[in-house]
């Protein structure tokens, strides 16, 4: 019995943990569908909250949009981000150190300042693209990577590191080219990494609000982020039972793509963090 | 693994079509893209976009430059995105760009003759059609007026009045269709009258300006810009105010400014009032100390929280073990914005959950304390599970024999933890560390969606007991006492020197500097 105490600890934390998960679930499911009638324990319980998520707001809109500009936006920055994480690792060229150090640097300037830059920029980009202005996927998508480059790529970098040299060193004696062995080597066995930092993109992308606020302003290109701050922006008390229902929709993307991943993820998160 | 010289050639092949399908991509985009830029004669944009593309097609197929392929992409993206515009945005810092000093000298005297315009008697009235270029109920507005005399039509907004020749005009002198015009009708123009109120045709003697939805009337400008003292007299009273080109406004000899002014550089004095304007430098230094504070607390918290539990867990003995991982890592799942926003209304006074389970009446964004125990309190419960799977990767990775070991040596569990697997997750995580430090130096979300910075003292609204150095800066930039882009800059970049300093100083403590040294 002297492990009791790694219980005790699990306990008590999954006490703090489940509480507000406990409350939104029964906000969501409460009939009444106010604030001020949600309590932890639900005194009936409904799908009116849902149903009317999707009958009065463009919930479905939303939800689309979401996955569609986190998935597409989180899988190209990955996919960016390991290309620089190769050079950074394997290659030795001038302004390297430089390189590593400014692309975490330049993440450190708070960003939502840069915004009323970015929608000077789009205004432009509007007037001239249409296709990739305000209120489409393709804009949004684009300025997400911008922050492709960032401590993802440092993630990457500590990984590929692990990877011994000789691997691509014998292959490039045998004639292959850097690139077959950056997709053929190097990808395969860096992907419990790739997975870690795609879920970390997946999950910035998918709650990134302060950008998407300003980026789009059509209520059917809206993200889950800005529709539901809408909802209860302004009936905060009224809507309060819908905005819990969308929460858990919410989270549902999140698990899935957890759960696609999580046979990686241990690994990644192990070798990831320790190194050298 | 070994790539034999017999599989070479296929492979080879196959890459070579990607390179040529994507190579041929970038050249259908470069030329989808050039031509809005040739209609609109943007030649700056067009060369710059030449120049790309000229220099990716040379990079990929060259066989010199290796490293840049890889770094291209990312570059490219970069720095249209975020050095752009971090840039631009550090450029206002030295100017005084913000409400009432967003244009040039030019557009502000536009502004104010347009706004001093009054209808006086025998002022030309005209018959009024509202019109947009878009949407009806989003797109820019114009007016269409129709001189009654002459049955003349003419279009005018923000820059001014054209004549157009192709409309066609009803009995009462209404527009009743206009080539590239979309109408609105009397319920979408009487639910967009404010913009229609405030929309000034500017015309040399004045400005026209509507009465209503379907009449306008030329007024004229009660004050009139001259350029031979350079300053705009008011013609009823005669009082002037001269132009100031260092602060950007005209100033009447009494000290009066006029709302309208311009953008001008005003050097370091955005810099200098942070640090000498102490109605400014007060709350900077408190809201700096407490922004320490939280970023520490909050970075802190959640590290010992997930260690912790990734040590209670780490054990096989532990039945559960499973059950308890996928429990623990929910809160991780749910979208954090809206977390925090249910999160403020549990801590609320009235009907909050917080308060209703334990049965108290605390107002916890009312007092300080409170307030700031609540939003450390919000952090760790979002921020634990990350810690909580990063240690528990970091724990497996160390080889348990190592601590077996020191038991063997005589050295307790508590001492074998603290002097070998301790230190070897310092190693690790340290980086991790750094970044959960400057994210959270910088956590907007956090504070703007819970307390947005309360409470507030009595006698600083602007400036409150949660406010984190980004809140406040945010409430600078787009609060309601009118937007100060270029003072806001200059705390940004404040912000910014500060973040880098102390993650640069804490990288120079780990091995990761090393090892991009080597």
């Amino acid at each position: 019995m002297r492990e009791w105490w790694r219980h005790g600890v699990a306990v008590l934390m999954l006490l703090f943990a489940l509480l507000p998960i406990v409350f939104v679930v029964s906000a969501a499911l409460n009939p009444l569908g106010t604030l001020s009638s949600s309590e932890l324990v639900p005194t009936g319980a409904s799908l009116g909250n849902f149903v009317r998520l999707f009958g009065e707001t463009r919930f479905g809109s939303w939800f689309v949009n979401s996955v569609v500009i986190a998935a597409v936006s989180s899988a190209a920055s990955v996919f960016i981000s390991a290309l620089a994480a190769y050079a950074f690792s394997r290659r030795r060229f001038r302004g390297r150190r430089v390189g590593l150090l400014s692309v975490l640097l330049i993440q450190m300037f708070p960003q939502f300042l840069a915004i009323v830059a970015i929608f000077l920029i789009f205004s432009t980009v509007t007037d001239l693209w249409p296709e990739i202005g305000f209120n489409t996927w393709w804009g949004l998508i684009l300025l997400y990577l911008g922050g492709a480059l960032g401590v993802n790529t440092w993630l990457m970098k500590g990984f590929f590191d692990t990877v011994p040299r000789e691997l691509d060193e014998s292959a490039t004696m045998d004639g292959a080219t850097h690139a077959q062995v950056f997709f053929r080597i190097l990808l395969p066995l860096v992907a419990p990494i790739l997975a870690v930092t795609a879920l970390l993109a997946f999950i910035g992308t998918i709650n990134e609000f302060l950008i998407a606020n300003v980026f789009l302003t059509d209520a059917g290109s809206k993200t889950l982020p800005v529709g539901l701050y809408g909802l209860v922006a302004g009936e905060r008390n009224a809507n309060f039972g819908m905005f819990c229902a969308g929460t858990l929709l919410t989270a549902i993307p999140t698990v899935l793509v957890f759960q696609l991943l999580s046979r990686y993820i241990t690994d990644g998160l192990t070798a990831g963090a320790v190194k050298g | 693994m070994r790539a034999r010289p017999a599989d070479e050639k296929p492979r080879s092949s196959a890459g070579l079509l990607a390179k040529t399908v994507l190579l041929g991509l970038t050249v259908a985009i470069a030329v989808w893209a050039a031509f809005p830029l040739i209609e609109n004669e943007a030649w700056t944009g067009l060369v710059i976009l030449l120049a790309t593309t000229g220099g990716l097609l040379y990079l990929y197929l060259t066989p010199r430059h290796i490293p840049l392929k890889y770094l291209a992409p990312g570059t490219i993206l970069l720095i249209l995105f975020q050095v752009f515009p971090v840039l631009y945005t550090a450029s206002t810092a030295f100017t005084n760009f913000g409400d009432g000093h967003r244009g040039s000298k030019q557009e502000a005297v536009v502004a104010i003759q347009t706004a001093s315009v009054t209808q006086v008697p025998g002022s030309r009235q005209y018959v009024l059609t509202v019109a947009t270029t878009g949407d009806p109920t989003t797109g820019s507005l114009v007016f269409l007026i129709t001189d009654p005399a002459t049955r003349q039509v003419f279009v005018g907004d923000a820059n001014g009045l054209r004549p157009i020749a192709d409309a066609t005009v009803g009995s009462t002198g209404r527009v009743t269709a206009a080539d590239g015009y979309t109408l609105l009708n009397a319920g979408q123009a009487s639910a967009r009258s404010a913009e229609i109120t405030a929309l000034a045709v500017p015309t040399p003697g004045g400005a026209i300006r509507s009465s209503g939805l379907s009449r306008a009337y030329e007024g004229r400008a009660g004050r009139v810009y001259e350029a031979s003292c350079d300053c705009v007299r008011d013609t009823t009273t005669g009082q002037t105010w001269t132009a100031d080109e260092d602060a950007g406004a005209f100033v009447a000899a009494d000290g009066d400014r006029l709302a309208q002014g311009w953008k001008v550089g005003v050097g370091f004095g955005n810099f200098t009032r942070v640090l000498t304007d102490p109605a400014i430098g007060g709350p900077f230094l408190r809201t700096l100390v407490w922004n320490f504070a939280f970023a520490i607390a909050s970075t802190g918290g959640t590290f010992a929280l997930g260690l912790l539990l990734a040590v209670a867990l780490n054990s096989p003995r532990v039945r559960g073990r499973v059950a308890y991982r996928i429990l623990l890592v929910l809160p991780y799942a749910m979208p954090s914005f809206a977390m925090l926003l249910v999160w403020r209304d549990m801590f609320n006074t009235d009907f909050g959950l917080i308060n209703n389970l334990f049965g108290t009446d605390v107002d916890w964004f009312g007092g300080a304390a409170s307030a700031r125990l609540a939003v450390i309190l919000v952090q760790l419960w979002l921020g634990y599970p990350y810690m909580f799977l990063v240690a528990t990767g970091a724990l497996t990775a160390i080889p348990r024999e190592l601590a077996e070991a020191s038991r063997i040596d005589g050295a307790s569990a508590w001492g074998g933890f603290r002097r070998i697997t301790l230190p070897l997750l310092m190693v690790a995580l340290t980086p991790l560390l750094i970044s959960s430090f400057a994210f959270n130096f910088n956590n907007f979300n956090a504070i703007y969606l819970t307390t947005e910075g309360a409470p507030f003292p009595a006698d600083n609204p602007a400036n409150g007991a949660t406010d984190l150095l980004i809140t406040y800066t945010y409430r600078i930039a787009f609060g309601g006492g009118g937007a100060q882009y270029g003072y806001a800059a200059a705390i940004s970049i404040f912000i910014f020197l500060i973040v880098a300093v102390v993650s640069a100083a804490s990288f120079r403590r780990t091995r990761h500097l090393e090892e991009v040294n080597a």
